[in-house]
């Protein structure tokens, strides 16, 4: 038991990476078999990550759960230490969950130029890196896996993206690049000014909990990994890589970009930023909110302004990406629970309508509304039921999973941490909560309008003596889960909370001040 | 033989310590027997020479093995065989090695005067030996001419290619100049201390003389120097018409091998012999990385030849490299992690840059141009060849979890617990740096795996010890990224600083 205990979460993580290489050294061309082996590997993935979900303990208060903490570059004082807690279950559930259903819709639909050998070599090392993220208790290693998703990425974009995939391949690498370097010196500033010298995540709180930095190394600090993780998240105004990324990338990685990847940027905040350097993120905190609700507010008189249906969907994630921020910048538990929530939530909902608009995409080969022209309904009532479905989600329609995350986040936004309120920033975050609020009906808007445009009405003349298919098999397998999850989350929120609410209880103690 | 062994030392003629000298007397042998064979030698048959060579280097390499975990002096002290010296003769050998086995297929075909060129080769690598041993500035400036001479005719091999002329010419010129500059310097720092030794020299250094302005000059003059070896800002002009010109595994040792046996030199300068006024040229250091590695990236991104893009780009490395010598001073601490920083550096990219100059060779015989749209389409046309090419070019670009990314990462963190804000903004520049670097190694990247290829598809046929090469550099790579500790505990047991 004590083997599983500490190898469970090794075992998630690098399966996909064997597979990936495994998947690579198939010989010839077997198609078939190569798309079944995706399969396997995500899904033995998962299997494992599941089995976690019952061994994982929902009542313990504090630390780490199937933690290994092994010796690896001595030289620095790097470890292997990897956990998981309330906050790093959900996140690195999804990433196991979404890769598997990816690896489904490829076992069936996979975009020109075909070569499924390293398409899904490269999207299951994407997977290592990840769920590796998530579960990184070393600051090195996080850093190892942060970067480890860029080059798969950027060939994904690159080579099954549509037309201007070159364009937004490069543009998504020197992007995040840019940021996560500065990232990396930001950890070495710690690393430095920590004492005992260390890269530990867990040791690092708690130095940083006791005041061990000083406040002007962590304002310094703090804007190092700001520029990290809000690239990556992406917060306004460093959000431009991310509608030319989505909307190019091929179904399965705008799945996995928009489902995963950003919440790296936003899982970062609240494991690292906030915990390690408290002084500075109450400096910071202030100006993040601000930015979220920018964002949340620019997203939605973008999306207003979409031709692209794909890219529509694609700066809604700003948007929401927004609401998280915006919870996390209050500094209380409600408000980084809500976060949590707001990234699962996302990541099922959105993951869902770039799956839905890439089947919308390979009915019609348009992505732009206009060309569709509306009567979705009723050429493909079952697609355009569930897009509609999940578009609905998406705007926080009480009930399903949208709305708790942004909801929760808006009801934080009242009342901040106390640390904010006697800086005097109470005010500012009742401003954001009703420009944040103005966000919702703003987004409610374009979902309706875009739900109009596309489903209702009557199907134009050009397709209406065109045979379209409906939803297939593989698509249904695929979606199945995400459905049920968005439906299930948003009955049972608990489900998340009760995860999260312990681990972020602890998480912002420090803040209660 | 005996009778020099028996002399007495009051004649000047000390007892020669014949193991220590082993690897470069083997070496050194090898070389003439080399020539000497190539004379007898038949016109199809001259390729004999390389295994000769490869036989001798791997004798050199046994050689060097033995002395491991010793430490032999001889020569008056002025010849030093220590882990420090031995780490670098045990790199050079293995890079020789490598570039051996990239040199065969290319010379043989290209009809090139094999038997001169082995010879040559061996010779330098005979003044590479020597280097990391000289603990004194007449042996460390014979070192350096040895292994610079026989590099300019080496440059010069594509004796009808007028660019090659050139590029033989241009190197030869500039490195003259900067010999006779540093030559210069070194006389001064001789008259102004009264020894050659290193350790003498900082000794005196130390005291009231380290203080006058000449003693500032000369250190200067022996910097720019190096300076020229190592292809650091201003003395960088050289190093892109000069590769370009040569044959490319020529190219491929000037990058690796040739620069890393200047920076051998300079570690031992810098931190042994003028480590007393470091706060004097720890600022000039500063500058020449900054703008070393901006202008080599930011030229880089123009090219469109390839061994021209890799000469800049290893110009751009060249800037990285030196970087931890600008946060030397006088914190025991603080040397040690820059020195081991350069030291790891050095390792690292000398297995990724020959990995990366392997794939070109390997592409030589249909692209002797070497343009970047002969990559086009090689994803296809050779799928191994690209990846691996790739994992080289991501390698060199820093991003983990490749080798490369340890090399960047151990001078990022000398750079910030050097406590130092110079330290902070030097690192800060490299990042930027390595950012802009992506773009142009992502550029052969983008050819091979984005670029369409003419149908019907050729595959590319690899001659198979270049693709030994090629797999070797790859499993480096790799492993190395993946299990660091391999490589980072070289630098740490070097014991020449830090006493």
């Amino acid at each position: 038991m004590n083997g599983w205990e500490q190898s469970a979460i090794t075992l998630a993580t690098f399966l996909p990476a064997a597979g990936a290489v495994v998947i690579a050294l198939v010989p010839g061309d077997r198609d078939r078999f190569v798309r079944s082996l995706g399969i396997v590997f995500t899904g033995a993935a998962l299997v494992v990550g599941i089995v976690m979900l019952f061994g994982f303990d929902y009542g313990a208060r504090d630390g780490l759960q199937f933690e290994l903490n092994a010796s690896w570059i001595s030289a620095i004082s790097a470890r292997y230490h990897v956990g998981i807690d309330g906050i790093s279950l959900p996140l690195f559930e999804l990433t196991l969950l979404l890769t598997f259903l990816c690896a489904i819709y490829t076992y069936r639909i996979l975009p020109s130029p075909g070569r499924p050998k390293a398409f899904l070599a490269l999207m299951l090392l994407l997977e290592t890196g990840m769920a590796g993220t998530f579960i990184a208790f070393d600051l090195v290693l996080f850093f190892i896996f942060w970067e480890l998703v860029l080059v798969p990425m950027y060939f994904l974009i690159g080579i099954w993206g549509s037309a201007n995939r070159e364009y937004a391949a490069i543009k998504f690498f020197l992007y995040t690049l840019f940021g996560s370097v500065f990232m990396l010196l930001g950890f070495l500033a710690m690393f430095f000014k920590s004492n005992p010298h260390t890269f530990d995540i867990i040791d690092l709180q708690k130095f940083g909990a006791m005041g061990g930095f000083t406040r002007g190394i962590q304002l310094l600090v703090f804007a190092g990994v700001f520029l990290g993780f809000a690239v990556k998240v992406p917060m306004w105004p460093f959000h431009t890589w991310l509608p030319d990324a989505h909307t190019e990338a091929p179904t399965v990685g705008s799945v996995l970009l928009a489902g995963i990847l950003l919440k790296m940027g936003t899982y970062g905040f609240i494991r690292i930023a906030l915990p390690i350097l408290p002084d500075a993120a109450r400096v910071w905190a202030p100006i993040i909110g601000v930015l979220a609700v920018i964002a949340i507010v620019y997203a939605s008189l973008a999306c207003l302004a979409q031709k692209d249906l794909k890219r529509l969907i694609a700066f809604s994630s700003v948007g929401h990406m927004g609401f998280v921020m915006l919870g996390i910048a209050t500094l209380t538990d409600i408000g980084v629970n809500a976060a949590v929530f707001g990234m699962v939530a996302h990541g099922i909902i959105t993951g869902m309508l770039f799956f839905a608009v890439g089947s919308i995409y390979d009915r019609y080969h348009t992505r732009q509304i206009a060309d569709i022209g509306g009567g979705m309904l009723q050429k493909l009532p079952l697609l355009a039921g569930i897009f509609t479905f999940t578009a609905i989600a998406s705007l926080g329609l009480p009930g399903l999973a949208g709305f708790w995350g942004e909801v929760t986040s808006l009801l934080s936004s009242y009342s901040p941490s106390n640390l904010l309120v006697g800086a005097g920033h109470l005010t500012l975050f009742r401003a954001l909560m009703v420009f944040g609020g103005i966000g919702t009906v703003l987004t409610a808007g374009y979902f309706l309008w875009m739900l109009q445009r596309v489903n209702l009405g009557t199907v134009p003349e050009g397709w209406r003596d065109q045979a379209l298919p409906d939803v297939t098999r593989t698509e249904i397998l695929a979606w199945a889960p995400l459905l049920v999850g968005i439906l299930i989350l948003g009955i049972f929120p608990r489900l998340v909370f009760g995860t999260t609410n312990d681990a972020v209880t602890a998480l912002v103690r420090v803040f209660s001040g | 033989m005996t009778l020099l062994a028996q002399a007495p030392a009051g004649l000047g003629n000390p007892a020669i310590d014949y193991h220590a000298i082993a690897p470069e007397l083997v070496l050194a042998g090898t070389a003439f027997a080399v020539l000497l064979l190539d004379v007898f030698l038949r016109r199809q048959r001259k390729w004999y020479a390389m295994p000769l060579s490869f036989a001798g280097v791997l004798g050199s390499l046994i050689a060097a093995l033995t002395l491991i975990g010793e430490r032999h002096e001889t020569f008056g002290g002025t010849f030093v065989v220590d882990n420090y010296a031995l780490l670098f003769k045990v790199f050079f050998l293995t890079t020789a090695l490598v570039i051996l086995l990239l040199s065969l297929r290319y010379f043989r075909e290209g009809r090139y005067y094999q038997g001169e060129y082995y010879f040559l080769l061996l010779c330098s690598f005979v003044g590479m030996l020597t280097m990391p041993s000289s603990r004194e500035l007449l042996m460390l400036f014979i070192s350096l001419e040895l292994v610079s001479a026989p590099a300019f005719l080496m440059a010069g091999l594509r004796k009808t290619d007028p660019r090659s002329n050139e590029a033989a010419l241009k190197f030869f010129l500039i490195s003259v100049l900067s010999t006779a500059i540093m030559l210069y310097g070194m006389s001064l720092i001789y008259g102004l201390t009264g020894t050659t030794k290193l350790a003498g020299i900082a000794e005196a250094l130390a005291g009231p003389i380290g203080q006058s302005n000449l003693a500032l000059a000369a250190i200067l003059f022996v910097v720019a120097g190096f300076a020229f070896k190592v292809s650091a800002f201003p003395f960088q002009f050289w190093a892109p018409d000069t590769y370009e010109g040569s044959p490319i595994p020529v190219a491929a040792f000037l990058s690796v091998a040739s620069k890393a046996a200047g920076f051998a030199g300079l570690l031992q300068l810098m931190f042994v012999a003028f480590l007393p006024r470091a706060d004097f040229w720890t600022p000039i250091f500063a500058v020449l990385s900054l703008f070393t590695m901006t202008l080599g990236n930011l030229i880089a991104l123009q090219q469109r030849q390839v061994v021209r893009m890799l000469a800049y780009s290893s110009i751009a490395q060249a800037g990285y490299m030196l970087l931890p010598f600008a946060l030397a001073g006088n914190s025991a601490a603080v040397n040690r992690d820059a020195f081991a920083a350069t030291v790891l550096y050095i390792l690292i990219y000398g297995v990724m840059n020959l990995g990366a100059f392997a794939v070109v060779i390997g592409l030589a015989r249909e692209a002797p141009g070497a343009l970047i749209s002969d990559f086009n389409g090689l994803s296809r046309r050779n799928p191994a060849a690209a990846f691996a090419l790739t994992v080289f070019l991501v390698s060199l670009a820093g991003i983990p979890p490749l080798a490369g990314f340890w090399a960047k990462f151990f001078v990022f963190k000398a750079a910030i617990t050097s406590g130092r804000a110079l330290g902070a903004w030097l690192a800060i520049a490299m990042v930027v740096n390595s950012v802009i670097s992506l773009v142009y190694y992502f550029g052969i990247v983008r050819a091979m795996y984005f670029e369409p290829v003419a149908e019907p598809v050729r595959t590319l046929r690899i001659p198979p010890l270049v693709a030994a090469v090629i797999g070797l550099a790859l499993i480096g790579v790799i492993t190395i990224g993946v299990f660091p500790p391999l490589f980072t505990r070289f630098p740490g047991i070097s014991t020449l600083i830090g006493r």
